[in-house]
């Protein structure tokens, strides 16, 4: 038996673009993931009960379900009630489905993410601000989130990685991903080992470029560290 | 300028202020001593409300500050406190660091509160360290960048919660001249410490904790030399 190399070198057009879509959909649900996590957390920490009940209930969810079900809820559930609701047929496109459920899924994981990163910062800095005469909003916007942020990059670099692999789970809705790529690249040549080790190499080479970007922007900010 | 009338505060079931009633005139520098544990920390912490009172009254210049009604934020802007452990925000320079609340809570240009800052760095004397942050900084200059960035706000009142407790000992005469200084000028103050030699120097009044009540108030001469309560004499002949 050989290795066959040209069915992936055959197919690097191919490949490359889906691994072009699985970038976009990373980068889109980690930035909408950023922003949802930022708000849940500030929920999550809020001493006001619906908030904490809310945002409770969000991470619990999203968390302890499988991101599996999560996109089949999105890109077929929800439509049925949209459409029974509207009496119109509502369809997402798939890249939508698949952006809003990792999007969900993220921001879920963020949140918990952004509300580790805000209760490590002591106690001190939050009297201070208030001390002087800020508001609980002004102290966690200039204060409290500034240092919060710094400390929650590496974790959210694991995220970034995390959500690109779990991204290949939105082939099951047939968006043309990476891992899609490679489904109908094996169902055409009859040579998944091949194309499957092909589609490994892939994600590991996006996996480990953001590793390292991540700990470069690590070394960095430490460098400028003032939090200690 | 300062009424407490019956204040009392519990965290769960542990009752840290027992009943405090005090007033504290315009420019007057009380100094607060007594045993760790005896409250003393709690009771300046309640009178910028950084902890609730569990009951009683705290009047400042007439607003009654435990009234869920009350605007905390603005009373706060005339209450300075500076804090054992300086709590200097790690993330902002020494002059951002004094700036801010100006800019942010007085509304003022970036301009003019720099100017302020700077102002304030000069009288502290730390001007040269201006654009350094705070990790850059000895404790007892961080502690002065912190008087400073108090001091920003105009306030009419200062709190120190035990402000050298934190220093190394070559530390703690600079940020004790600061505060000296600050009393000379006429600031009403209120000081938490354990440095008997500064109580002496410019405490009006000196008020001694124990178990969440005021056991004993005398200027400082008669307290610490003739004091009448039995616990008083305990606390200071295990101190002096």
């Amino acid at each position: 038996m050989d290795f066959r190399w040209n069915i992936i070198t055959n197919n690097l057009p191919f490949l490359f673009k889906g691994a072009s879509i699985t970038l976009q959909l990373t980068i889109i649900s980690v930035a909408i993931g950023t922003v949802i996590g930022l708000f849940v957390s500030l929920m999550r920490v809020s001493r006001f009960k619906p908030f904490l009940w809310l945002s409770m209930s969000y991470i619990d969810f999203l968390r302890g379900t499988p991101l599996l079900v999560q996109i089949f809820l999105v890109h077929m559930g929800f439509p049925q009630i949209l459409t029974e609701l509207l009496g119109t047929t509502i369809k997402f496109p798939v890249f939508v489905s698949a952006i809003i459920a990792l999007s969900l899924n993220s921001g879920a994981y963020i949140a918990e993410i952004f509300r580790g990163g805000i209760q490590s910062i002591e106690r001190g800095q939050m009297e201070a601000a208030r001390s002087l005469g800020m508001t609980y909003g002004q102290a966690m916007r200039y204060i409290i989130l500034p240092q919060a942020f710094k400390r929650s990059i590496p974790p959210l670099g694991n995220e970034f990685i995390a959500i690109l692999k779990d991204s290949s789970l939105v082939s099951v809705i047939a968006l043309q991903e990476l891992m899609m790529v490679g489904r109908i690249i094996a169902g055409r040549s009859f040579r998944p080992f091949e194309t499957f080790v092909g589609i490994a190499i892939f994600y590991l080479i996006m996996t480990m470029t953001i590793s390292q970007l991540v700990s470069y922007m690590e070394r960095r900010l430490g460098k400028s560290d003032h939090c200690q | 300028m300062i009424t407490v009338n019956n204040l009392k505060k519990n965290f769960g079931a542990l009752e840290v202020l027992r009943g405090i009633s005090c007033q504290i005139a315009h420019k007057e520098v009380v100094v607060v001593i007594g045993p760790s544990g005896s409250g003393k920390s709690t009771f300046l912490r309640c009178l910028n409300q950084l902890e609730e009172a569990t009951a009683g009254e705290i009047f400042i210049e007439d607003v009654n500050i435990t009234d869920p009604k009350t605007n905390i934020n603005k009373v706060r802007e005339e209450v300075g406190m500076v804090f054992q452990r300086f709590n200097l925000f790690p993330h902002k320079t020494a002059l951002q660091n004094v700036a801010l609340a100006p800019l942010k809570v007085r509304n003022q240009s970036p301009q003019q509160a720099e100017e302020l800052a700077m102002k304030l760095l000069v009288r502290v004397g730390l001007e040269d360290k201006a654009h350094q942050y705070p990790d850059k900084l000895s404790g007892g200059q961080q502690q002065r960048v912190a008087i400073a960035r108090a001091l920003a706000m105009h306030p009419k009142i200062m709190l120190f919660d035990e402000p050298t407790s934190a220093l190394d000992p070559e530390m703690v005469g600079e940020v004790l001249e600061v505060i000296k200084d600050l009393a000379r000028e006429g600031m009403t103050m209120v000081v938490v410490t354990h440095e008997m030699g500064f109580a002496k120097e410019v405490g009006d009044r000196v008020l001694f904790m124990d178990e969440g009540l005021i056991v004993e108030e005398a200027p400082p001469k008669e307290l610490f030399n003739s004091p009448k309560n039995k616990r008083t004499q305990a606390f200071l002949s295990k101190i002096l």
